[in-house]
Formats: structure tokens, sequence, C-alpha cells
């Protein structure tokens, strides 16, 4: 796909966004806008993935540690054909397949049940040593958020991936730097995490996560390394954009009012 | 074969000869691989045992990942760390999303002995049995440990098997008809119901010895799969004989004496007693003295009885 096209399936997904959490009256729109490049460079350019066959044998893998984030996923496995957009409007309704957090038996393409945070990176060692067990290429990929690698979890992951040299995983971060209770540095700091993670042992490479091309440049490269894992460190702002949730704590856990919503759509360029 | 064997050491034994029928099985441990013998199987297939290091959340988040790549998949530590600690990681990343993962925790109960109090865990069936899904074994000896690991490596689907650290006598023969989901009477009798699961059970058959040189006849029942429990054979139980006695080695709040409780107030209410850990945190000491002290004892089952009569 050219750039350019990439840049408008990235804001069809903002679009998308906006309207399944607007109809739900609820969700996470903050840190899933921040996250509108790194799933379509995934879902679009990078990964090998079929969405007529979602259990295609030697298929890259996605797992979203940061589960709220999911309306993202939702939307981008949507544009992607793997279920009809007209779901992405029954989210988080009562009987939707399309839960407040990902649940993988539910919905074609999810690959790991996902919601408290953590959990994915580990899920992804495991994945990872059984790809290299069955000689099967395909490439596990996590996304987590800055505030999520406060659990301690992330960093016992982050030790046995790079003792079991598990070149086959990229994990990514969506360093927008906020959580819910304000600024990571205010909450608790998590910088510098790429030392941390090459304190750790692991490949670092830091990108413009809003910049589709920077996004697929920093996947494209990971692929090509061996011997260690590597971590993806996006660079994002939070509500990317909606002018008036781009960088507020606010606006990760809540969903736009009927006003808002139509101020946002409108900014996005998107039909009512 | 000798008289005693720890059910830990049935399963690194029956690992050993289930990886050489299921190419697909993966064994994985937390630095205790020694303790847990989970080792005998890293010994034979190293290829397919993981140690994760000290490290119990991720020891279960990536067995879940295997296991959802298609591995059956033992996951082993001791039974406070297992249950306890990575208790969220289990519901979610196992429970919640199915994952065959069979976590298979040892030294469970009073009789780590010497460790003391932050090592011996009460409180991992209770947890555990909250968990939709998930099918929980603890075998009563050697014997049966291996065949109940067979059936539970065979179905599909998380489980927790809990093991012990001690010795413990044989109950049953190595071709036991024993099957998961399936209490199993052990004695019959008409007088009082003894349910008791792990090494409980062997208190319970001293335990009816000593009442019926008194003339009380008891059943006994082993309760090797606390979940999903053998309804029938309990309510059966509480009908013939009206009263039920329950032996655990853990906390008598949430195990098997709740799960025993829970069928008869539904189906049919009889006098119960309860023989465990009596909610409080236990100490340093041999097994035989704490089992004494804390009261899971053969003369402990057979005062309950008493109590009930």
């Amino acid at each position: 796909m050219e750039i350019s096209e990439l840049k408008k399936v990235a804001n069809d997904i903002r679009i998308d966004i906006i309207k399944s959490v607007h109809a739900a009256g609820s969700g996470h729109p903050g840190g899933s806008l921040s996250a509108a490049e790194i799933v379509t460079a995934l879902y679009f350019e990078v990964m090998n993935i079929d969405p007529k066959n979602p259990e295609m044998k030697g298929r890259d893998k996605f797992i979203l540690s940061k589960g709220h984030a999911n309306p993202a996923q939702y939307a981008a496995l949507a544009e992607r054909g793997f279920f009809p957009k007209e779901e992405l409007l029954t989210l988080r309704k009562l009987g939707s397949s399309l839960q407040g957090h990902p649940n993988m038996h539910y919905v074609p393409g999810i690959e790991m049940s996902t919601g408290s945070l953590g959990q994915g990176l580990s899920v992804a060692v495991g994945m990872a040593l059984a790809n290299r067990l069955d000689s099967d290429p395909g490439r596990i990929y996590t996304l987590h958020g800055d505030g999520e690698i406060q659990e301690g979890m992330i960093w016992e992951a982050a030790m046995a991936a790079v003792h079991y040299k598990l070149d086959n995983i990229t994990a990514i971060i969506d360093w927008n730097g906020l959580q819910i209770d304000g600024r990571n540095e205010d909450v608790m700091s998590v910088a510098p995490i790429g030392e941390k993670f090459r304190g750790f042992g692991w490949n670092v490479i830091e990108c413009d996560g809003n910049d589709i091309e920077s996004v697929i440049n920093a996947l494209n490269e990971a692929k090509t390394v061996s011997g260690v894992p590597t971590v993806v460190i996006a660079k994002t702002t939070k509500g990317k954009g909606v002018s008036y949730m781009e960088d507020q704590a606010g606006w990760h856990g809540k969903a736009p009012d009927d006003e808002q919503y139509e101020l946002a759509v409108n900014e996005l360029g998107g039909e009512l | 074969m000798a008289d005693k064997m720890a059910t830990r050491e049935a399963y690194g034994k029956t690992l050993v000869e289930l990886g050489g029928i299921y190419d697909n099985l993966i064994v994985m441990d937390a630095d205790l691989s020694g303790s847990t013998k989970s080792g005998e199987f890293r010994k034979a297939y190293p290829e397919r045992f993981f140690n994760m290091g000290i490290a119990e959340q991720d020891l279960y988040g990536a067995a879940a990942g295997l296991a959802i790549s298609g591995k059956i998949v033992c996951a082993s530590t001791f039974a406070m760390f297992a249950a306890g600690r990575a208790f969220e990681i289990i519901r979610n990343s196992i429970g919640y999303t199915g994952a065959n993962v069979k976590i298979c925790a040892t030294h469970a109960g009073i009789t780590v002995g010497e460790d003391g109090a932050s090592h011996q865990t009460f409180e991992d069936i209770a947890l555990m049995r909250t968990i939709p899904g998930m099918t929980i074994v603890n075998p009563s000896d050697g014997a049966s440990a291996e065949i109940l690991l067979k059936q539970v490596i065979a179905m599909d689907g998380p489980a927790y098997v809990r093991l012990g650290r001690a010795a413990v006598p044989f109950i049953y023969d190595a071709d036991a008809d024993l099957k998961l989901g399936k209490g199993n009477v052990i004695r019959e009798g008409k007088d009082i119901t003894v349910v008791a699961t792990g090494i409980m059970v062997n208190e319970a058959v001293m335990a009816a010895d000593i009442l019926a040189a008194e003339g009380i006849s008891t059943r006994i029942i082993d309760i090797h799969t606390i979940k999903p429990i053998d309804e029938e054979l309990i309510i059966k139980a509480a009908r013939e004989t009206g009263a039920i006695v329950t032996a655990e080695e853990h906390s008598v709040i949430g195990g098997l004496g709740s799960a025993v409780a829970e069928v008869t107030a539904r189906n049919c209410p009889v006098k119960m007693a309860m023989v465990g850990q009596n909610d409080t945190f236990g100490e340093s000491g041999k097994p035989e003295e704490l089992k004494k002290k804390y009261h899971m004892t053969a003369e402990d089952i057979v005062a309950a009885v008493r109590s009930l009569l």
C-alpha cells in the first residue's frame, strides 16, 4: 500500500474509534487514537495475515497487551475485512462479540484475550517458544501502554525473552506519556524506557508512533534482527487527531458526548 | 514397590512416560524443578522443558502462550506461588481463555513441614475453585497421582493438580479404576461418611478402623477431583448415612468442606463437621508433628465423627 493510502486507513480507524466509543457510551478513546498508526502498520503492511483465513498456519500474531485500546484493534480488523464494519457500533453492548476488552474466542483475528495489564508479553514469550519448536516462521507482536510497563510481570517476561533469544518477538510501547491518573512522571516514572530495555538485553528501536512511515520502518527493521527480541518505542500523542483529546489524561477512559462526537468526526473529516 | 511415595515423585515419573506419548507436551518450572520433580522431564526431554526462573507470573503467562499455540503444558512450582502469587494470571490468561495449561503445584498444605507458614498454603483449592472451568485434582497417593495425571493430560482445558512434598502410604494399586470427576468409595459404611481428599484419605482409613472397633460403620469417599465434584455420590452418602465429616489438608474455608457443604445444602442438608486448617497460619516442624498440632489426623477425624453421632 502507498503511504497516502495507509494514512487514510489510519484516519478511518480514528473515525471508527470515535464512532464505536460514542455508540458504546464508554471506553478508552485516548490510548486507542494514539495507536492508530501502529495498528494500521501491523494489519495493513507488516504482518503476514489473511482475513479469509484468520487461523492460517505460519501467520504473524498480534497481542494487544493494553487491551483497553481495543477500539483501535477492532477498527483495524474490521477495516481489514475480518468482520463487518457495522459490528463496530455494538462495542461493549450486551451480547456483542466486541467485549470491553478483547476476547479471542469471540472475534476472528484476536489472538489473545487481554485486559488485565502486563500479561501480553509473557503470552508472547510462550507463543514465540512454541513457534520456534514448530519451526513456524510467524512473528509475535505485542502492544503495551507506557503505564503498563510499571507492571513487574513485564520485566519478568523481558528477562525471559532475552534468555531464550526470542528474536521472533517485536514488542511495541505506545509512549504517549499519560496514564489514568496523569503523566507517567507524576504517577510512576517509566523513563528512560529505551535504556531499561537495553539493560535487559533487548534491541531497541525508537520511532514516531504517529507517523505511519516511521512505524513501518521500525517494524520492518525489527524483522532483520537476530538473537535478541526487539522493542519499538513509539512516541505518540494520546488522543491524537481529535484536538480536545490530544495529550489529555482525562480522555483515557470516557466517551465523547453528542456534541463532542460531532466535533471529533468533523475534525477527522468523517461523515456523521 | 516402596510402601510410600510422595505425589510429586509420581508426578515427575509420570511426566517422563507421558513425554514419550505426547510430542506436544511441554513442561515448565520456576526454579524449583528439583523439588517439584518436573526436572525429571527436563532430563528426558530438555528441548521441551523451559525454566522461567523465579517468576511465577511469567511462568503462567508463557504457559498460556504455549498452550494457545497448541501445546499441552504442565507448569509447576510450589502451590503457594502458583495459586497464590500467580492467581490473577491463571484467572485471566488461562481460565478465561480456556488454555490447556495444567498447573501442577507441589508442596501444598501443612506437610511442607520445616519451611513453615510462608510456604504452607491452605488457600489454593479455595482460590482455584472460583475460576470457571478449572478442573481441580488432589490425589491421595503415588498411584492415584499417576492415574489421574494421565487423565488430566488427556482432557482439554485448564486444570490444577495439587501435589505434596512428603512421602505418603499407597492406598491404590497401579491399575485402580479411578475416573476424573468421580469420587471413589474406599469403604462402604452406614452410620456416617467421611469425605476426604489428598493425604487425608489415608487418615480417614485409619479413623474408620478406630471407629469400627467402637461399632461405628464409616463410609469413606475419596474426592480426588474437587471440581467438578461428584455431586451424585455425595448426595447418596448424605441420604444413606445422614452425616458427613470432610477431611482436607487445606483451610476449612473454601476447600473440600465448603464444596461438599454447597452440594448438601442445595440437595439434602445433613449434619457436617470439617477437619482441616482452622483459619490459622502454620509454622515450622515435622509434618507429623504439624498434622497433630493443627488437627489434621485420624484422631481428629474420629473426634469429628463422635461430635456428630
